[in-house]
């Protein structure tokens, strides 16, 4: 959803158009469409690349700047790819009130980066949530499919140098 | 079957209106006026802005009143204090978002958020927005785009989705960050936008406006070395005078006419007689595709905004449109050749201004494909109503005080079918008068009453020798969209289809002066412009282009035949498909 | 397709394997059923695993063929997970890590001995307990939306037939009950929304019913956007019961006259869209859904759209904009979602909680239901308890329950003797309840009188050391995230509230601005054109009305009382405790403490940036905040 344009350059390979394109056909014409072919597109390419979005508009009928609209309105569509690892601290009010803002500042320290952004080398992104629903172990962090709980800011260091 | 009615009270007055009436509208019935920012009736009607709150009893909070339906037994209240102190807060917000720089704002003397501060009486803002800065995109040819001014009515974004068929602005992301945008944020130059200008006319701030190319005007009306020519299109001489607070509708033909001559053009000749050289040329491609098998429907292409849509997003009716130039384009083609030949001016040494009602006309000057065999572009600078207006205002001339003037010979004569060319049906109808004559001989109808109206798609057929030849006209590339979709899947058959980019056609372009939405909502303002053009019609001694004594003369000193080696090498021209997403890619 | 014959077969199967799990002497029976929670959070703890490794065991020693492994939804008690019932005497072992297993399956399963280190033990008094039902966590509750999560695995549409899933189904088609019978049992039930606004369910249905739709279609949608942050009720129920609600939405479909449904959850929630995804598939396979269900002439099919993370879609204007897939921005009613809801077409929208309820209404009666809970607010509600309170997790009670029975006899208070300061309900759209109105029995309409709300159920403590100004900045920056943009008094408005209470966070504001502050939430209140900006400054406008000391603190004394706020907080050094180790002058960043070995330092608060290294670091405790 940040509002910057991609910055990366277009590797979509001519498979992952088909899949989208063969998609695409299918979901033409259909009520309310247009969401689960969002959802598809950045399945296939991890974002939402715009060469696959003229695609999605040509193949849909549906204006491009329409699809752009509709994408840009919800948190899980990004326009640019994420880090081999995606850092994410849930900042829901159970993890809020329990001090995850400042395991999240600790992240963004460690990293470098700031919320929402990419580290140089592409290793890591970090973002921050609304709510995992792992409201037991507040508050959580995620790295990738593992779940962190129970956090305090300078246990954040050692977790992400597993990762480094 | 009688229309069933609803009884209301507002401020305490009894009102009866039918079932379905907004709120907004059953307290206009009985006189009562609640402000609105976001709405426009019939294009943007989705309650966001909240100016238009009022109460209503039961109610647990205030509703919208522009789109809050009446029912039997309601009772509302449009100006308690509750809702008083609430629109004023509204707007309070609003302009707390709202880069105020009014001194030096092309809207400051016409701006609707202006106006509502003074109404509801704003006298301070108490949210610091002077972190605000410019946010300029001027990427495209006719217009500038500042968010910082932007107060996301949306009155944009419903004319290019909704009147226009275009969608290439939305808004983007959500809650404070949202923005009106194009696709991934791209410069609107980058995007299939045709130029239209229904987004600036329906833009109430200062957001949107015209690129102003008067300085470019300026510059060349004091260069000694210049010969600077102006035209005036048909649908400016209707409309110039609301710039100058006349009424609606007011026909100033004449004092346009002296304006131009006073700001100092050499020569002010008349874009109506052009049109009526459009007629012969059109009407000959359009005779010799009916009679020769040529391609059919043929698609008119006076308007630029539905060139450029076609090329975009209906390449494949490319081989359809006309190839002729627009009356914009053959006028200057004419001057830079014919009236500089006569004149013995070097074309080189030409400026041709053009005044239009138009945005995409300043597109339209740029084509390539435009450019004439001497070298020389048609035409140089295209100007809107609305910037000649400015300079009229500049200038310090009184234009309720000018006296009539006449437009210059050789390019100054005209006849009714020129100048309905302004007006939705209008070029059907003119090409319908030459086309008739030719096909029937003298003694044919002059008038085409069914393609007239505002109505957004209008059809007939009409029984000439040998013959029925369909019509069908479209206004406003949504209208126009759709009455293709059943061209091209064969539910309807015509011959020939008139397109005019703007809904209404050029009286209602984006060039034309800008109404309040309050205005456009509850006044026919396109119906009272096009009113005045088929006025001027009716009182002209000549109403058939081809009897037009200066087009005659044309053709016999000139051009030769319509539709000849040379009128093809000056009056037409051809089109580029282009992919619409990837303007970069042809 | 099976005939109504054939699942009464595997109802009565089923529920005869299942008898270990409701058998009422402990004791007895030599197969034990092993339940692991594989609910979101037990699994971030890598339930999963146990579950793998309970089988890998059950295997290597040998009692895999009387012992099985069950996978189920959320206990509820997700502060103690990952949790494991062992079955058929409810022993409930909690933290238990994959590790575990082993010893698990050779003492408990092989030879009947409990792994005592492993029992839940009461925070109060330490003591172990065995069994689920005498804990003090489940003591109070009584759990009908949640009746399954736990008891059966997800994953198997026979284990919920087993338990009288589908009944109510079966019944209506065969009986063919007419459908205004339906929506009566449902309005006699007095079951109201459970998504927030708590709106006549029954009163819905009749609505959705009664209307005209043009072409005959008209929709049921299930809202599974579980959007509140600190609420997981619905997910929960999805995990761990997914069935309840799709029968509940044909019933639905059934007595509106609807074919076609849409559930639209979280995109986030990727067990609960499996689990969903595979209950739908089972209902198809069995015939329960689809064309002619059970050969009764009924048709209705169910459709997943997944939402894509806007906590506005909760509303249901925008939640049926987004399944048509655009922007989530909410419009104006009328018309209401009744008339013209989803495609134009009369919708019924309901969410996930309530849909849970619904079937234990059509099986047990309205009147059972009806004599539970309040007045006005019958039956029971679930609360996701989070934030600083002993036991986080889900818990579902009476209505009219007080807070102090939540709080204290359930979740344990809180913890760390920390002092209980305020209870947050209705997530961003409610407010902060103080201490003096703990006893408050809960109910929809007690919470709205003390401007608070209902909410979809998040329950989250403050203690203490949680400053409420931040606390409402904090909300107030969630509305600011989430607003949809459409309307001008939430996009600005909620902005401009933050930055006022940043402005007094920063000790940069005005008793003036207090009064701005009011003007303001009460303008959004009734200007916005939805509920998200209607209540967004209910946390602003409740703790100012009940924490008011706490603001002007912030803005007349410049100090924040919890020692929340980073720029007002004021770091000294104690000369008395201080040994002048130099430490702290070497860890601090703005280098702003200086002094000699072995005297006391001192902290220049022009350059201190507040970081609170220095008091981390200090061996001494020479170093405090205030």
């Amino acid at each position: 959803m940040p509002n910057c344009k991609t910055v990366v350059p277009y590797r979509g390979t001519p498979e992952q158009e088909e899949e989208l394109l063969r998609f695409v056909a299918e979901h033409k014409g259909q009520p309310g469409g247009v969401m689960p072919a969002l959802q598809k597109t950045q399945q296939i390419f991890g974002y939402l690349p715009e060469e696959a979005l003229i695609l999605v508009a040509e193949g849909m009928d549906v204006p491009l700047s329409e699809l752009y609209s509709v994408a840009s309105f919800y948190a899980q569509f990004s326009f640019n790819p994420k880090g081999e690892h995606q850092v994410s601290v849930c900042l829901g009010t159970a993890c809020y009130v329990k001090g995850s803002a400042d395991v999240l500042e600790a992240v963004e320290k460690k990293l470098g980066i700031r919320t929402g952004s990419i580290t140089r080398d592409g290793r890591f992104s970090l973002d921050a949530t609304r709510c995992i629903g792992a409201c037991g172990l507040a508050p959580v962090m995620t790295v990738g499919g593992d779940v962190y709980g129970r956090l305090t800011p300078d246990q954040v260091g050692a977790i992400l140098d597993k990762y480094m | 079957m009688a229309e069933k009615t609803v009884n209301l009270t507002i401020n305490g007055l009894d009102v009866t209106v039918p079932a379905g009436t907004t709120i907004l509208e059953a307290a206009r019935s009985v006189g009562i006026r609640v402000p609105t920012l976001c709405f426009l009736k019939g294009v943007n009607e989705i309650g966001a802005c909240r100016i238009c709150v009022v109460e209503v009893k039961g109610a647990r909070s205030l509703v919208a009143s522009c789109v809050y339906p009446v029912s039997e037994g309601m009772v509302v209240n449009t100006n308690s204090e509750r809702v008083r102190h609430s629109r004023q807060l509204t707007l309070e917000l609003i302009m707390s978002n709202h880069r105020m720089d009014c001194l030096t704002c092309a809207r400051n003397s016409h701006c609707e958020l202006l106006s509502l501060a003074n109404e509801l009486g704003i006298d301070a803002v108490r949210y610091a927005n002077d972190h605000l800065l410019p946010q300029i995109e001027d990427s495209a040819p006719h217009l500038i785009r500042d968010n910082s001014k932007c107060v996301l009515c949306r009155r944009c974004v419903s004319a290019c989705h909704k009147l226009q068929s275009v969608g290439v602005i939305s808004p983007n992301e959500r809650g404070f960050r949202t923005h009106i945008s194009s696709a991934y944020d791209r410069n609107l130059d980058e995007t299939d936008c045709v130029s239209c200008g229904q987004c600036i006319v329906a833009c109430p701030t200062g957001a949107l406006t015209v690129k102003d190319d008067t300085a470019k005007v300026w510059a060349a009306l004091n260069d000694p070395t210049k010969h600077v020519v102006v035209a005036p299109a048909p649908a400016v001489r209707v409309t110039e005078g609301e710039c100058h607070g006349l009424p609606i509708g007011t026909n100033v033909e004449g004092k346009l006419i002296t304006a131009l001559h006073r700001l100092g053009f050499d020569k002010v000749f008349d874009v109506d007689t052009a049109a009526d050289l459009t007629i012969m040329e059109e009407g000959t491609e359009f005779l010799d595709r009916l009679q020769n098998g040529g391609v059919l429907p043929m698609i008119t292409s006076c308007s630029p905004g539905w060139v450029r849509y076609c090329e975009m997003h209906q390449p494949e009716l490319i081989p359809n449109l006309s190839s002729c130039k627009s009356p914009q384009q053959m006028l200057g083609s004419m001057v830079k050749t014919y009236y500089a030949e006569k004149a013995g001016i070097d074309p080189k040494d030409i400026v041709m201004v053009s005044v239009m009602p138009c945005t995409a006309k300043k597109y339209e000057v740029q084509r390539e494909e435009q450019r004439l065999p001497n070298g020389c572009m048609p035409v140089d600078i295209s100007i809107t109503t609305r910037e000649l207006s400015r300079m009229i205002k500049r200038a310090g001339l009184l234009f309720d005080h000018l006296p009539d003037g006449q437009f210059d010979p050789l390019l100054g004569v005209s006849t009714g079918a020129g100048t309905i060319f302004g007006v939705t049906g209008g070029v059907m109808e003119a090409a319908l008068r030459t086309v008739s004559v030719k096909l029937a001989g003298e003694g044919m109808q002059v008038d085409f009453r069914e393609v007239r109206g505002m109505k957004g798609v209008k059809e007939a057929g009409y029984f000439l020798p040998g013959r029925t030849v369909r019509v069908a006209v479209a206004s406003g590339l949504a209208n126009a969209k759709a009455l293709l979709e059943r061209v091209k899947n064969g539910q309807a058959h015509y011959d020939f289809i008139e397109i005019m980019g703007c809904p209404g056609g050029c009286i209602n372009g984006g060039g034309q002066p800008t109404q309040s939405a309050e205005v456009r909502s509850f006044t026919d303002v396109a119906g009272l412009r096009a009113k005045a053009l088929y006025q001027q019609d009716m009182d002209m001694p000549l109403r058939r282009s081809h009897e037009n004594p200066e087009i005659q003369a044309i053709y016999r000193d000139y051009l030769g035949e319509p539709g000849g080696h040379k009128a093809h090498e000056l009056l037409h021209t051809h089109y580029v498909p282009m992919k619409k997403y990837r303007p970069d890619q042809i | 397709m099976k005939t109504i014959d054939q699942l009464e077969q595997i109802r009565a199967e089923i529920s005869a394997e299942m008898a270990p799990r409701f058998a009422a002497d402990r004791a007895q029976g030599v197969e034990r059923h092993i339940m692991v929670c594989a609910g979101t959070g037990c699994t971030s703890s890598k339930s999963l695993t146990i579950i793998e490794r309970f089988k890998a065991e059950l295997e290597a020693q040998g009692a895999a063929e009387h012992n099985r492994v069950v996978r189920t939804g959320c206990f509820g008690l997700c502060a103690m997970g990952p949790v494991v019932l062992v079955y058929p005497e409810g022993i409930f072992y909690s933290h238990v890590t994959p590790d575990d297993v082993p010893e698990i399956v050779s003492e408990h399963i092989l030879k009947g001995n409990l792994v005592e280190r492993l029992l839940h033990r009461e925070a109060d008094t330490g003591e172990a307990t065995h069994h689920l039902e005498d804990m003090e966590f489940y003591k109070p509750q009584m759990r009908i939306a949640l009746r399954n999560c736990g008891k059966i695995d997800p994953e198997n549409i026979d284990e919920y037939l087993a338990v009288d899933g589908y009944k109510a189904l079966t019944r209506i088609l065969t009986e063919k009950t007419p459908a205004q019978e339906i929506i009566d049992a449902v309005k006699a039930s007095g079951l109201r929304g459970r998504g927030g606004a708590g709106f006549s369910t029954g009163q819905k249905w009749q609505f959705a019913a009664n209307a005209d739709s043009e072409d005959g279609v008209k929709f049921v949608c299930c809202n599974a956007d579980e959007g509140d942050p600190g609420a997981f009720m619905d997910r929960s129920i999805l995990e761990g019961d997914p069935h309840s609600v799709i029968e509940a939405m044909i019933v639905a479909g059934y007595a509106i006259g609807a074919h076609q449904g849409y559930i639209y959850v979280r995109a986030e929630y990727p067990i609960a869209v499996h689990r969903l995804e595979v209950a739908i598939g089972q209902a198809k396979e069995y015939g329960l859904l689809g064309e002619d269900i059970l050969g009764s002439g009924f048709s209705f099919d169910l459709g997943l759209r997944l939402g894509a993370g806007a906590f506005v879609c909760g509303e249901e204007t925008a939640l049926m904009t987004s399944i048509e897939g655009r922007r989530g921005e909410p419009r104006p009613r009328p018309p209401f979602p009744a008339v013209k809801g989803l495609f134009q077409r009369p919708t019924l929208l309901n969410n996930v909680e309530t849909y849970a309820n619904v079937t234990w209404i059509l099986n047990h009666g309205a009147d059972a239901y009806a004599a539970i809970g309040t007045e006005k607010s019958k039956g029971t509600k679930v609360f996701a308890l989070g934030g600083k309170i002993t036991n986080t997790g889900l818990v579902e009670v009476p209505m009219g329950t007080t807070l102090r029975t939540i709080i204290y006899d359930i979740g344990g208070g809180c913890p760390n003797g920390k002092k209980f300061k305020a209870a947050q309900t209705g997530g961003p759209s409610g407010g902060c309840i103080p201490e003096s109105l703990i006893d408050t029995p809960i109910d929809y309409d007690s919470l709205t009188a003390i401007g608070s709300m209902m909410g979809s159920g998040g329950l989250i403590v403050m203690d203490e050391d949680n400053c409420m100004v931040d606390i409402a900045k904090f909300f107030l920056s969630f509305c600011v995230d989430e607003s949809c943009g459409k309307c001008a008094p939430c996009r600005i408005g909620t902005k401009r509230l933050y930055d006022l209470l940043d402005k007094i966070t920063k000790g940069e504001g005005t008793l003036q601005d207090l009064d701005t502050i009011e003007e303001l939430c009460y303008h959004l209140k009734d200007s916005a054109l939805c509920a998200l900006g209607q209540t967004a400054p209910n946390p602003v406008l409740s703790t100012l009305k009940h924490f008011r000391d706490e603001y002007v603190a912030h803005v007349v004394e410049k100090r924040c009382p919890a020692g929340v706020c980073k720029d007002l907080l004021r770091y000294d050094v104690d000369p008395d405790k201080c040994k002048g180790c130099t430490l702290c002058t070497r860890i601090c960043p703005a280098g702003a403490i200086s002094g000699v070995l072995r005297a006391p330092h001192s902290i220049d608060h022009t350059k201190c940036v507040k970081c609170g290294a220095c008091m981390e670091t200090c061996r001494f405790g020479a170093i405090s905040k205030h």
